[in-house]
C-alpha cells in the first residue's frame, strides 16, 4: 500500500497544449488520450454513451468527453480553454484544450501560455494548413519549449510512411524558420488507436514514442540554474508577534533561477543591493530553493520592500525602465489603438500606461508585417511602444517567460485587454535560434 | 554545460524538478498570497470537507509565521454531519480563526426559503452565501472547487468575476495567461477564486497523507445506519429519512465528498486508513460526484445552472 502511495506521489507535472481545428480530431484525439490513459471513469464514459445513444450513434462519441458547456452553444460562443486532468504511473498531466475554430489565437495563446508542450494536430490527407502555420507560430511566440507535430487519421491515407515524411519534413523546417528547436513528429491514427497510448500494429516502419510515451519522458520545464535567479515580492509577512517580533519575511513564487542562502541581491525597482539572510519553504527552513517554488524570503539589511518590488540576482538584471517594446496578442473584442490608456500588469506589480505606438501587426500565417495604424483587432498579433508611470523591471520573455510577461488591463471595467511579451516577438525567437548551442538544456 | 553533465542530468533525473504535489502546492499558495496582496476583504469558504480543510492548510502555510489574513464562512444547511461540524469548530479555535455562519436553517424558519419537497438543501445555500457575501462586502471568496470535478468548472477561472447577484456570466469571464491573475472587479462584484482547480480528487488525498492533515472521521470507513435512495447509502436521520418503504441497515461505509446529508451518499468501504483511501481512489470506476452528489445527477447541465445562479 505504502509502495503505491510513494510512487503515485513521486510523479512531476507536464502542463501541455493541443491546438487543431475541428476537423483534425482534436476532440477524438483527446478523448482517446484519456479514455486509453483509463482516466475516464465509468459514470462520464455512461453519460457519454447516453449522449451518443440518444442522438443516434452506435458507439459512445469520444470527443463528447470535451464538449463544451449549454451556455456556449445556446450563446454560440467558445469559452477559450477547457482544463483536463489526467495521470499515469509516470506522471501527471494538465492538458489545455483549446478550441481551434473561433478566436484561435487567442485560445491558443492562454493555454499556450503556461505549456511545456504544444501537440499541434495535423490531418493526414491535407498535411499542413494555414491553420497548421498559424497554431506553430503561437506555440513559437509564447516560446512553448516542446511542439508535437501530431499527423493524425493516418488510417486514412493508407498508413503511408512517405505521407508522414513528407509533412513532418515540412513542419519542422518551418518550425525552425520560427526558432522552434525541440520537434518530434508521431504518426497516429485518434480513431483507431495507433501511436496515441498503444503502439500501432500497423505502422511498423514508425520507431519513435507514442504520444503518451513522449509526454511521460519529455523534460519538464527549465533547468533553473542556467537562468538568474527572480523572486517578484506578493506579499510581506510580519507576524508581529511576541514570538517573532522581528520577523520581516517577503513571500512570493521563485519565476526563475536558483536562491541560496547568502546570495548576493539586488531588489529592484530602488536598485538597494543586500544578501538573503534565510529561506522559509513552506514551513521548511532551507538553503536553497528554485522555481517554481513558493517560498519566503528574509534579507540581511532592513531594505524597504513591498509588493510589486522585484528580488534579482545581484548584476543580472537590466535597469528598469519605463519605455517597454513588446509583442502583444489582442484579447478583447474592442480594439486597441495608439494612445490608449490601460493598466499594465507585470509580475506582482499594477502600473499605469499609455500605448504610445503600435509599430506593425504580423499577419501570423505569413510572418509579414502590415502597418499598426488602424490598432489591433481581437486576435491581432503586434509590436507595441508602451510608457508606463513607473518603472519597470521587464526582462524579455525570450529569456524569460515569468518576468518578461504582462498583461495589459482596461482601467475602466477591469478587462483584460491584451497579453504581452517584452521585446521583439519574433525576430528574438529567431536571434536565440541561431546563437544557442545545440546541446541546450530545457 | 558539457556533454556529458547533460547526459547525467537526463539519466537521473532532473534534481530540480518538482513533483506534481510540489508544484500544485506552490500555484495555490501563489494564488492565496495574490489574494492578500490585492483585495481588501477575502473570505474562505469553509465547511469541514476535505477540499476546504486542504485550502486552508495552504493558507495557513501561505503566510506563516504570521495568522490567516482571511476569515473563514460556512453556509450551513442545517443537515450537516455531527461529526464535521465538530471538526469545524476544533480548527476555528485550533488556529484561532474567525468563523462566520449563514444559515439555511434560519432563512427556511424566517420564510425566506422553502424547504424542497425532496428534502435536498444543497440548491437552498445560494441565497445565504450571496447574501453574506453581500452583507461582509467580501471582495474575494475563495472556494474549494475543482476543474476535475465537473464539465462545468473544467472552463472555470482561477479567479471568476461575479456580479452583485454571484453570478457568474462566460461572456465576462477574463483569459488567464502565464501566472497573472486579473482581479479588478466593480464596487458590489467580487471575485471567487479557486486555488484547487488544477487538483484532482486523488492529488487532494495524496497532499492529506503528505501534510499528515487530520480529516472528519466520516471519510474513513465506519459503521454507520443508512438507507438506499436514488442508487446511494444515505444516513438516517431527522432530516427526512428513511421514509415509505426505505428500509435502515447497519453498513461499512464511508463519505467521499461532504455535504448535506441530503443529498450525500456514502459509498461502501473498508478503507479505514489514509493509505487504504487512496488506493481505492485510484482504482476507482466512478468520479466522486458521479459516486456521491444526488443533486449533479438531475440534469446533464444540474451544474452549469447552479453555477451560474451563484452556487459554486
Amino acid at each position: 500500500m505504502t509502495t503505491t502511495t510513494e510512487q503515485l506521489s513521486a510523479t512531476t507535472l507536464l502542463r501541455f497544449a493541443t491546438a487543431g481545428s475541428v476537423d483534425d480530431g482534436k476532440s477524438t484525439l483527446v478523448g482517446r488520450l484519456l479514455h486509453d490513459s483509463k482516466s475516464v471513469l465509468a459514470d462520464q464514459l455512461e453519460a457519454v454513451a447516453q449522449v451518443s445513444a440518444g442522438r443516434g450513434q452506435d458507439t459512445p462519441d469520444l470527443a463528447l468527453l470535451t464538449d463544451g458547456l449549454r451556455a456556449e452553444r445556446e450563446q454560440g460562443i467558445t469559452i477559450d480553454v477547457a482544463y483536463r486532468y489526467f495521470a499515469t504511473a509516470r506522471r501527471r498531466f494538465i492538458l489545455a484544450d483549446t478550441p481551434g475554430h473561433v478566436q484561435y489565437t487567442r485560445n491558443m495563446v492562454t493555454g499556450a501560455s503556461t505549456a511545456d508542450l504544444a501537440v499541434v494536430l495535423v490531418d493526414a490527407r491535407n498535411g499542413m494548413v494555414e491553420q497548421t502555420r498559424r497554431h506553430t507560430a503561437v506555440a513559437a511566440l509564447l516560446r512553448v519549449p516542446h511542439v508535437v507535430l501530431a499527423v493524425n487519421k493516418m488510417d486514412l491515407v493508407g498508413y503511408e510512411e512517405s505521407v508522414f515524411a513528407a509533412i513532418a519534413e515540412e513542419f519542422t523546417s518551418y518550425a525552425a524558420t520560427l526558432g522552434v528547436k525541440n520537434v518530434v513528429a508521431i504518426p497516429l491514427s485518434a480513431l483507431a488507436g495507433d501511436n496515441v497510448v498503444e503502439h500501432s500494429a500497423t505502422m511498423d516502419w514508425y520507431g519513435g514514442p507514442t504520444l503518451l510515451e513522449h509526454l511521460e519522458s519529455v523534460p519538464v520545464g527549465s533547468d533553473p540554474r542556467q537562468e538568474p535567479a527572480r523572486l517578484p515580492v506578493q506579499y510581506v509577512i510580519r507576524p508581529g508577534s511576541a514570538e517573532h517580533l522581528d520577523y520581516r519575511g517577503y513571500a512570493g513564487q521563485i519565476a526563475s533561477g536558483v536562491l541560496r542562502v547568502g546570495d548576493a541581491v539586488t531588489v529592484l525597482p530602488s536598485g538597494r543591493t543586500t544578501a538573503v539572510a534565510a529561506i522559509d519553504a513552506l514551513g521548511t527552513q532551507t538553503d536553497v530553493a528554485w522555481a517554481p517554488q513558493s517560498v519566503t524570503v528574509r534579507l540581511t539589511d532592513d531594505v524597504d520592500v513591498s509588493r510589486g518590488d522585484l528580488i534579482a540576482a545581484k548584476g543580472t538584471a537590466g535597469a528598469p525602465a519605463k519605455d517597454i517594446e513588446a509583442g502583444v496578442c489582442h484579447l478583447n473584442e474592442r480594439p486597441l489603438h495608439v494612445g490608449a490608456r490601460v493598466l499594465l500588469k507585470h509580475t506582482t506589480r499594477t502600473v499605469r500606461a499609455v500605448v504610445e505606438d503600435i509599430s506593425y501587426r504580423i499577419d501570423i500565417s505569413t510572418l509579414e508585417r502590415r502597418p499598426g495604424g488602424e490598432g489591433l483587432q481581437v486576435n491581432d498579433i503586434g509590436h507595441v511602444v508602451l510608457r508606463t508611470a513607473e518603472p519597470l523591471a521587464l526582462d524579455p520573455y525570450a529569456d524569460n517567460r515569468r518576468t518578461g510577461s504582462f498583461l495589459l488591463i482596461d482601467p475602466a471595467d477591469g478587462t483584460t485587454l491584451a497579453a504581452g511579451m517584452a521585446d521583439e516577438p519574433f525576430e528574438t525567437v529567431r536571434r536565440a535560434a541561431e546563437t544557442s548551442n545545440e546541446e541546450d538544456w530545457i | 554545460m558539457t556533454v556529458m553533465t547533460h547526459r547525467l542530468i537526463e539519466a537521473s533525473g532532473n534534481p530540480f524538478a518538482l513533483t506534481h504535489l510540489d508544484s500544485l502546492e506552490s500555484e495555490a499558495v501563489h494564488i492565496f498570497r495574490e489574494v492578500a496582496g490585492e483585495f481588501e476583504k477575502p473570505v474562505i469558504l469553509f465547511s469541514g470537507g476535505k477540499d476546504s480543510i486542504v485550502m486552508l492548510h495552504l493558507a495557513l502555510k501561505a503566510f506563516a509565521p504570521a495568522p490567516v489574513p482571511f476569515v473563514l464562512l460556512h453556509v450551513d444547511t442545517g443537515h450537516n454531519f455531527r461529526e464535521v461540524l465538530d471538526y469545524r469548530d476544533r480548527t476555528v479555535a485550533q488556529h484561532n480563526l474567525r468563523l462566520h455562519v449563514a444559515s439555511v436553517q434560519d432563512y427556511i424558519d424566517r420564510g425566506v426559503l422553502k424547504e424542497r419537497p425532496d428534502g435536498v438543501r444543497n440548491p437552498l445555500q445560494t441565497v445565504p452565501l450571496t447574501e453574506a457575501i453581500q452583507q461582509h462586502r467580501f471582495d474575494a471568496v475563495f472556494g474549494g472547487g475543482r476543474r476535475d470535478e465537473e464539465k462545468a468548472r473544467a472552463k472555470e477561472r482561477v479567479f471568476s468575476l461575479r456580479d452583485e447577484f454571484s453570478q457568474w456570466d462566460p461572456r465576462r469571464q477574463r483569459p488567464e495567461l502565464w501566472n497573472l491573475y486579473n482581479g479588478r472587479h466593480a464596487p458590489g462584484e467580487h471575485v471567487r477564486v479557486f486555488p484547487l482547480s488544477n487538483w484532482t480528487e486523488l492529488d487532494v488525498w495524496q497532499y492529506i497523507a503528505r501534510e499528515k492533515i487530520e480529516l472528519p472521521e466520516i471519510y474513513f470507513a465506519h459503521e454507520r445506519d443508512v438507507f438506499l435512495r436514488g442508487g446511494m447509502w444515505l444516513t438516517a436521520g431527522r432530516w427526512g429519512g428513511p421514509r415509505d418503504g426505505e428500509r435502515v441497515e447497519k453498513r461499512l461505509v464511508r463519505y467521499r465528498t461532504v455535504g448535506d446529508m441530503s443529498c450525500t451518499g456514502a459509498v461502501d468501504s473498508d478503507a479505514a486508513t489514509l493509505d487504504a483511501v487512496i488506493a481505492e481512489i485510484a482504482v476507482s470506476r466512478l468520479t466522486e460526484r458521479g459516486a456521491t452528489r444526488a443533486d449533479d445527477k438531475l440534469s446533464e447541465a444540474a451544474m452549469e445552472d447552479r453555477k451560474r445562479e451563484g452556487y459554486f
